[in-house]
């Protein structure tokens, strides 16, 4: 469905993007993890031909972009990371507006109008103002705006920032319909457990490059043990220094924790019965893990 | 660098959507584009016309008129590419999400452009008709072609004013343009006094400004002659405009898509 190879863009001396190899298949749900600067809304933007690549080549069901990268278009559904949908418009005219920028019909957009407010949930708010919506409900039109064309493929950057957790569950609902229905989904993301809940694959970025790629088990099976020990509390940095080098078979220390990765929990959480002062939570490791242990734990701006 | 627009009909949605976006707020909007020039027009026409002799063969009020056509339409077109266009592109990032479908920048600013051209010709409309109705004309058919005149003055300013657009950090950067563009234009071009009653250096510069050439093709239209030099007049305002598009569909490529 979607084939990246090499590609590559620079901005003055800094290389954004560089030598992304990516491959999707049709039907499944791509994640795209990595920290802020890693070059993945620049990755969309090239891969909807908005801008140019200073080398390698992208090809989108079949058509090359940006060569033909309106024909591209016509065929994906982009959910923006910055809301923009139109305040001039209520909700029922931002489709329809919309629908008009693909070349549909009056007729084609007022059958598809109806399916589209079901599917955000926005029936009953049919004629209402942009500005009456609560942020969930926004994000649930901008996601049916983007479907308004029927596309084959959806770009969604970060898709659930900034929703609380009852409107995250709503968006996730509604993409498992979208993927049950046979779409194919690019889903980018810095929430790991909306990564894990919803990709089938994933790449996690750094640098403008990918630094791994795989399902979501296999990449936490593959990358890190299987379990971590988070130790904190009083007399850590003894612990630290005299116990956690031989229970632990990787140990990492973040502010006032140390994170004791394992694959016998059991010997750690008996080395810590012998220091009662410590705290600790015992859990099996995640998507985070991974992404952390890959692409360190330094702030990023 | 430059790359020449690639124009199509698919810049019709956007027109369509500022059309949409316009006829709910119709009222306000007519009175606020029209009502303007229209007392200006009255109020000087006939308060300083009483005062003065006829001004260039004809009563002050038709003099003023015919300058108040051009200065409206161009007036129409230029606050619209810049206060309007701007909260569409920079503030509620409505092209952006127009450059997500199969549209391009092209298309979107083309869009724009003509959509100014179109309130152009409502604000260039709307004096005509008073200009009908209060008689001020010396051959009905001869202003018809006030018509075409107001859309190509629309389309002068509209793509002029895109540049400012594209380069526009905020609303208050407008302010410039009118200062320094605008407003000498307004004193310099003929809309309120003959170009002839200026020093000679203010007349050279004044013959190069765009709003001389609309003012030079509309007032003989009103007063009932032919204008001269219609190819000139003409070829410079599509100059003007076509220069400005270009340069402004460069310098939004250059700000949005990169």
């Amino acid at each position: 469905m979607l084939t990246v190879t090499g590609l590559c863009k620079r901005y003055g001396n800094t290389d954004v993007v560089r030598g992304l190899d990516l491959h999707v298949r049709r039907g499944e749900c791509f994640g795209l993890l990595g920290p802020n600067g890693a070059g993945k809304t620049t990755t969309l933007r090239l891969l909807l031909g908005l801008i140019e690549p200073d080398a390698g080549s992208i090809e989108l069901a079949g058509i090359p972009v940006p060569e033909r990268a309106r024909e591209a278009r016509m065929k994906i559904g982009v959910v923006p990371q910055m809301d923009n949908l139109d305040p001039d418009f209520s909700v029922r005219e931002n489709l329809i507006a919309y629908g008009r920028y693909f070349g549909m019909s009056r007729a084609a957009i007022s059958t598809r109008v109806p399916e589209l407010l079901d599917f955000a949930g926005l029936a009953s708010k049919a004629d209402a103002q942009i500005a009456q919506l609560s942020g969930g409900m926004k994000r649930r039109l901008t996601l049916a705006r983007a479907l308004v064309h029927d596309p084959d493929i959806l770009f969604l950057d970060e898709p659930t920032t900034g929703l609380d957790p009852q409107a995250r569950h709503l968006i996730w609902q509604g993409l498992r319909r979208l993927i049950n229905a046979g779409k194919t989904i690019v889903l980018t993301t810095h929430f790991m457990d909306e990564a894990e809940r919803l990709a089938d694959r994933l790449a996690i970025l750094d640098h403008g490059r990918v630094v791994v790629e795989g399902a979501p088990r296999t990449l936490i099976e593959s990358h890190i043990e299987p379990a971590v020990v988070e130790v904190y509390g009083e007399g850590l940095s003894d612990w630290t220094r005299d116990v956690a080098g031989s229970v632990c078979r990787r140990a990492e220390t973040v502010g006032e924790t140390l994170f004791c990765y394992t694959d016998n929990a059991e010997r750690v959480i008996d080395a810590l019965k012998q220091a009662p002062a410590l705290r600790y939570l015992h859990r099996p490791s995640n998507l985070e893990d991974v992404f952390l242990k890959l692409t360190g734990r330094d702030l990023r701006d | 660098m430059i790359k020449l627009p690639r124009l199509s009909w698919r810049f019709i949605p956007v027109w369509q959507r500022n059309y949409l976006v316009w006829k709910k707020l119709a009222i306000p909007s007519i009175l606020g584009n029209l009502a303007d020039p229209m007392l200006y027009m009255l109020g000087l026409g006939f308060g300083l016309g009483s005062l003065l002799p006829d001004v260039d063969g004809m009563s002050y009020l038709t003099f003023l008129a015919a300058g108040t056509v051009a200065y409206s339409t161009m007036n129409a077109a230029t606050f619209e590419v810049l206060y309007s266009s701007f909260s569409r592109m920079h503030v509620q990032r409505t092209w952006d999400a127009i450059l997500n479908t199969p549209m391009t920048l092209d298309d979107v600013l083309f869009g724009e452009l003509i959509w100014a051209v179109s309130k152009s010709l409502l604000s260039g409309l709307a004096i005509l008709a008073v200009i009908w109705g209060l008689g001020l004309y010396g051959n009905f058919w001869l202003t018809l072609a006030i018509i075409p005149v107001v859309a190509l003055v629309g389309f002068c300013f509209g793509g002029m004013g895109l540049v400012m657009n594209a380069v526009s950090p905020s609303y208050d950067f407008f302010l410039y343009y009118f200062t320094l563009a605008i407003t000498p234009m307004v004193l310099l071009c003929g809309v309120f006094f003959p170009v002839s009653q200026l020093p000679p250096i203010l007349q050279a510069i004044s013959a190069w400004l765009p709003l001389t050439h609309a003012i030079d093709l509309a007032r003989p239209l009103v007063v009932g002659t032919v204008p001269g030099n219609i190819g000139l007049h003409a070829f410079a305002l599509l100059a003007y405009g076509s220069a400005g598009f270009i340069i402004a569909l460069a310098l939004t490529r250059r700000r949005l898509l990169r």
